[in-house]
């Protein structure tokens, strides 16, 4: 079968949305147009009855009970939510909020506008593969801690946290632990109660399920944990998120969380063989290609590599075929290269040679092959125009020679 | 981000791309920008007896529009006089390649390029022949 261009090769960024999630919403999109809250009709009843059963399949996927989910826009607003929520909520048991350098915009900018407000903020920094350590975590902790927010799994270079161990410290501490695991979610196994966790976000567009609608998990016992509400209205939600439900959206989230239950056994193995296929070869084909994250404890799907003398985004144009991001400054508009590099110590050379590759649900190894061929192919063309690739052969040479 | 048509053109089929010797006294060679910034042009100027300039050179580093304009800028040297070329102004790059505004910085820097491309040669040209007085300005500058 002849192959299908474009490739896509940007998983982290979002996911198509599964044909199965697709029919699953089809009806609530059509004929079931209900508001889930209205509740003197067939109408309205279906439409919530539907969004029970959404629930329902959502904590399924994380461990928790149906009542403990509340449905959102999507991760930024959970995690806006989970963190002014309780910062606003406990604001008179203390100021401390616990962070690290390398999580999303998401969590960064919620906590700095706090610390605008008037709460201390402490910015955990990883360790040089991107992990935030649960003894990194404890030594933060002060009698004013009301807050620790560290993700499952970073989304630039797919390192893994040890959250059940964090989740450890957050309980015995008696601190509130909020985990972004946007990432997370469908690709390795996340278990509310098993992890500790009592805030934690999660995005349907990452799991193949449509953009526009996620949740926050709050949990309701052993803490009971409250939040002040950032959208006033109508009290849905359990009066922490106005706003009439997007109904088709939960239910595509809810399928979707369904299909990663049951396919995740089999799914994260094919992809970790796919990502470490790609992986191994290119680096078979270059020199001085280096992994960005770490190098086991690592998203099954996430591959973060920086070539050295090549700029990302002229990288990203020579291999148009293939859809991938990079970290280099030429790709955003502030001018500065990845943050998140950056904090794990990656010099600012380095970042900016940087690509992400994330493989998904319909990878096939032959598009793999093709991606790898043509990051070979563009790295070759590319440092063939690289000054400081001659340079470099020429030190190496010079150092042959001494 | 879409890039121009020119752009593409320049960056799938770089122009003079390459080396000239830069030790060589009728050769200028310009190095500008810092990798810790994502882009380094080096750009060479072959220069002959009458001030004109016969061959031009680049390598490199840096995104597709740095590419492309310093790819551009080695076509445009190529024929010119060296005192033509000092009049090579950043935003003839730019109108010619339609840089958006955040890739502006890459047709300075290759203006940059050709003018250390420039200086260089006259340096190496004022020493070997140190009684013009020539050299004396060019220390200065
Ligand atoms: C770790 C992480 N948190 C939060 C978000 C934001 O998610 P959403 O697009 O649903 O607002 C993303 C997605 O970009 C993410 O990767």
């Amino acid at each position: 079968m002849a192959l299908k261009l474009p490739i896509y090769l940007d998983h982290n960024a979002t996911t198509p949305l599964d044909k199965r999630v697709l029919e699953a919403m089809m009806p609530y999109l059509t004929t079931d147009f209900g508001n889930a809250a209205s509740r003197n009709h067939a109408f309205g009843w279906k439409a919530e009855a539907a969004v029970e059963n959404a629930r329902e399949q959502t904590a399924g996927l994380i461990g928790a009970t149906a009542k403990d989910i509340v449905f959102t826009s999507g991760a930024t607003e959970s995690n806006n939510l989970a963190i002014k929520g309780a910062a606003e909520m406990y604001r008179e048991k203390g100021n401390h909020i616990i962070t690290d350098l390398i999580e999303h915009k998401a969590v960064i900018d919620p906590c700095k506008r706090l610390e605008q407000a008037g709460f201390q903020v402490t910015w955990l920094k990883p360790d040089r593969f991107g992990v935030v350590s649960a003894e990194q975590v404890a030594e933060a902790v002060t009698d004013k801690t009301i807050l620790i927010s560290i993700m499952a799994a970073n989304n630039e270079i797919g390192t893994l946290n040890p959250v059940a161990a964090i989740g450890a410290v957050a309980k015995q501490r008696g601190v509130l632990f909020h985990c972004d695991a946007t990432q997370a979610v469908g690709k390795i196994p996340m278990d509310v109660e098993a992890m500790g966790i009592d805030l934690m976000s999660l995005s349907a567009h990452k799991i193949y399920g449509p953009k526009g609608i996620g949740c926050l998990y709050v949990r309701r016992k052993g803490p009971r944990v409250r939040l002040t509400c950032q959208m006033d209205g109508g009290g849905h939600e359990r009066g922490m998120r106005s706003g009439t439900l997007n109904v088709p959206g939960i239910v595509g989230l809810g399928a979707a969380c369904v299909i990663c239950r049951c396919e995740m056994a089999d799914e994260a193995p094919r992809l970790t063989g796919l990502r470490d296929r790609l992986h191994q070869t290119i680096a078979a084909g270059l020199d001085y290609v280096f992994l960005n994250g770490h190098p086991t404890q690592r998203l099954p799907n996430t591959v973060n590599l920086s070539f050295a003398y090549v700029e990302g985004e002229a990288l990203m144009m020579k291999m148009k075929d293939v859809a991938v991001s990079s970290g280099s400054a030429c790709t955003s508009a502030s001018l500065e290269p990845s943050y998140v590099l950056r904090a794990i110590g990656v010099s600012d050379e380095l970042a900016h040679s940087s690509i992400r590759f994330g493989v998904g649900r319909f990878t096939t190894g032959e598009e793999v092959d093709y991606a790898a061929a043509a990051v070979v192919r563009g790295v070759n063309e590319l440092r063939e125009l690289s000054p400081l690739y001659e340079q470099a052969r020429e030190n190496r040479r010079s150092q042959a020679k001494a | 981000m879409p890039y121009s048509d020119k752009v593409m053109d320049h960056f799938t089929n770089p122009r003079n791309v390459g080396s000239l010797d830069k030790n060589a006294l009728d050769v200028g060679t310009g190095i500008v920008g810092a990798p810790e910034c994502g882009d380094v042009m080096k750009l060479q100027i072959q220069v002959d007896s009458d001030g004109r300039i016969v061959d031009a050179k680049f390598k490199t580093f840096g995104c597709g529009s740095a590419i492309a304009a310093s790819s551009l800028a080695t076509e445009w040297l190529k024929g010119r006089t060296v005192q033509q070329a000092t009049e090579l102004r950043n935003s003839d790059i730019a109108n010619e390649l339609s840089l958006p505004p955040v890739k502006i910085h890459c047709s300075v820097l290759a203006e940059d390029a050709v003018k250390a491309a420039i200086e260089d040669w006259k340096r190496k040209n004022a020493r070997s022949d140190a009684s013009t007085g020539q050299m004396e300005e060019t220390k200065r500058t």
